[in-house]
């Protein structure tokens, strides 16, 4: 099972205790942007996914704890959570040594 | 290919079977082919069959970095229906499901197509109006799926929890009657075979590296075993689509999750259809091995693995035990895990890319295995006539962009 510790609130349970919510730092377009351009730009937020073989960045509902929304970074094949972080920080890029990254 | 038939079997019987021959060829990739198929699950060898039988295409080859059907198509609850909403995805799965009534006699191969009946449980009120709904749909494109209540329903499936303590009672259900099983592996073998009798070559162990464009079109792939030159190349790769579409420079709306599933220790018969019960998140058959197949939601993350999370399984399980008491005690037997491509609006996308040459059918999620056929056929004939094929353009890539969306995420049933 999947083990994660809410940066805000620390609780350390598995992913029963959480919910998924998708990509992360996702920027959503502003009004203005989405009026001066075409529609792909909307297209683009509101479909379009990295869905990565590998490290992904993503949301995720603390729901048994603080139930705030937060950010992993976590491995798509081998399941490793690298880091969870708060929304608003900076994501890591690979804080895992080189001979344990995936 | 030799032919299955009476006097066949009878006559190799005779030799303990010893005589068959490879069912397929193992070929060598030549350097180019007309068509270049990515992924040899059933949607892929289906495409390379059709391409073969009805539109003649010379020279085919489908490219499978592991073993055909390996993937979803090998992992799948093997689920036959056709009860969807919208009048678009009805006429696609409803044509798969027609071609499933006949595909043993088309493939000579025996693919135990079972219409059994498919029971879509209704176990809240807005269950009861959401099936209403599939059900005057499926009148309106003739398709035979209807509304019945909780005594034919017992009748069907004594093993039911219908009692007033249930903590979901069962209401009513959508019943398809002409919606069953079929076996996962055979339409994949079936295919395979029938491709390969017809020149198609299978491709295993070779893993797609790269897509090769020249002035905004395709000239061929790059793969472990070497460069292929291909006239067009359609990627049927499933949760491994995403991968290979940004090879050719191209962002998909996928998400690729796991779908889990199990299966009990051999039974005697005790269920007769197939249960689906989407408010709790479970559904369950019996297999002619009498396994019961069972299934449930998708894990909800981005997971390429194969392999699910136990809590998964823990609420499958949970929900299926109070639906159905005796299979408490039931021991399982295989647990496994599939990669599942997600889309927004839960339907599959078919047909052309901004490349040229280039073609995508994918997106199917949790319901690709019901589609193969349907699937299949349009989407040899969208490639060769390079345009949609009608069943097949509502599907397209550019919905995304039009917002013509089509939503079905309560005809996917459980796994939403």
């Amino acid at each position: 099972m999947l083990l994660l510790t809410c940066p805000i609130c620390g609780l350390e349970a598995d992913e029963s205790s959480f919910e998924p919510g998708g990509q992360a730092h996702l920027v959503r377009p502003s009004a203005a942007q989405a009026r001066e351009t075409d529609a792909s730009l909307l297209r683009d937020y509101l479909y379009m996914r990295e869905n990565p073989r590998g490290l992904s960045f993503e949301l995720w509902l603390c729901r048994h704890g603080c139930g705030k929304w937060f950010c992993v970074a976590r491995d798509t094949v081998s399941q490793r959570v690298q880091a969870t972080y708060r929304i608003g920080e900076a994501g890591p890029r690979h804080t895992l040594p080189p001979d344990k990254r995936q | 290919m030799k032919r299955y038939s009476f006097l066949s079997l009878s006559r190799h019987a005779l030799a303990n079977h010893r005589g068959w021959g490879r069912a397929w060829r193992k070929a060598e990739p030549k350097p180019a082919y007309d068509v270049v198929i990515v992924g040899a699950g059933g949607h892929g060898l289906a495409t390379a069959y059709y391409l073969a039988r009805e539109h003649r295409v010379a020279s085919v080859a489908v490219l499978e970095k592991g073993w055909l059907g390996g993937g979803n198509t090998g992992r799948n609850t093997t689920i036959v229906r056709s009860n969807y909403l919208r009048p678009e995805s009805i006429a696609l799965y409803e044509l798969s499901r027609s071609l499933y009534e006949t595909l043993s006699g088309e493939l000579n191969f025996n693919v135990m197509f079972s219409p059994r009946g498919v029971l879509t449980l209704c176990l809240t009120e807005h269950e009861l109006h959401v099936m209403r709904r599939h059900a005057h749909a499926a009148s309106a494109a003739g398709v035979t799926a209807f509304m019945i209540g909780r005594d034919d329903i017992a009748r069907k499936e004594p093993l039911l929890n219908m009692g007033a303590g249930a903590r979901y009672p069962v209401l009513g259900a959508l019943y398809q009657p002409r919606g069953g099983t079929a076996r996962h592996d055979a339409v994949a073998w079936g295919y395979a075979r029938a491709a390969d009798a017809l020149g198609v070559d299978i491709i295993q162990n070779c893993t797609v590296t790269g897509i090769r464009q020249a002035d905004g079109r395709i000239t061929g792939v790059e793969t472990s075993r070497g460069e292929i030159a291909a006239g067009a190349v359609a990627v049927a790769a499933a949760g491994s689509t995403s991968e290979v579409m940004r090879m050719a420079g191209l962002d998909m709306p996928l998400q690729s999750v796991s779908l889990q599933a199990l299966v009990s220790e051999p039974l005697k018969p005790m269920l007769d259809h197939v249960i689906m019960a989407g408010a709790v998140h479970g559904y369950i058959s019996q297999s002619d091995r009498g396994e019961l197949v069972i299934g449930g939601g998708a894990d909800g993350y981005v997971n390429y693995s194969q392999r699910g999370s136990f809590a998964a399984i823990e609420r499958t399980v949970a929900a299926l035990v109070e639906l159905i008491p005796a299979i408490s005690r039931i021991r399982m037997m295989r647990h496994w895990g599939g990669v599942v491509d997600m889309t927004a609006d839960r339907s599959p996308i078919i047909g052309p890319t901004p490349v040229e040459g280039l073609y995508v059918n994918c997106g199917w999620g949790t319901g690709g295995f019901k589609a193969i056929p349907g699937s299949g056929l349009v989407f040899a004939d969208t490639i060769v006539e390079g345009r949609p094929h009608p069943l097949a353009a509502p599907f397209g890539l550019d919905r995304f962009l039009s917002g013509a969306v089509i939503d079905e995420h309560a005809a996917a049933a459980v796994a939403h």
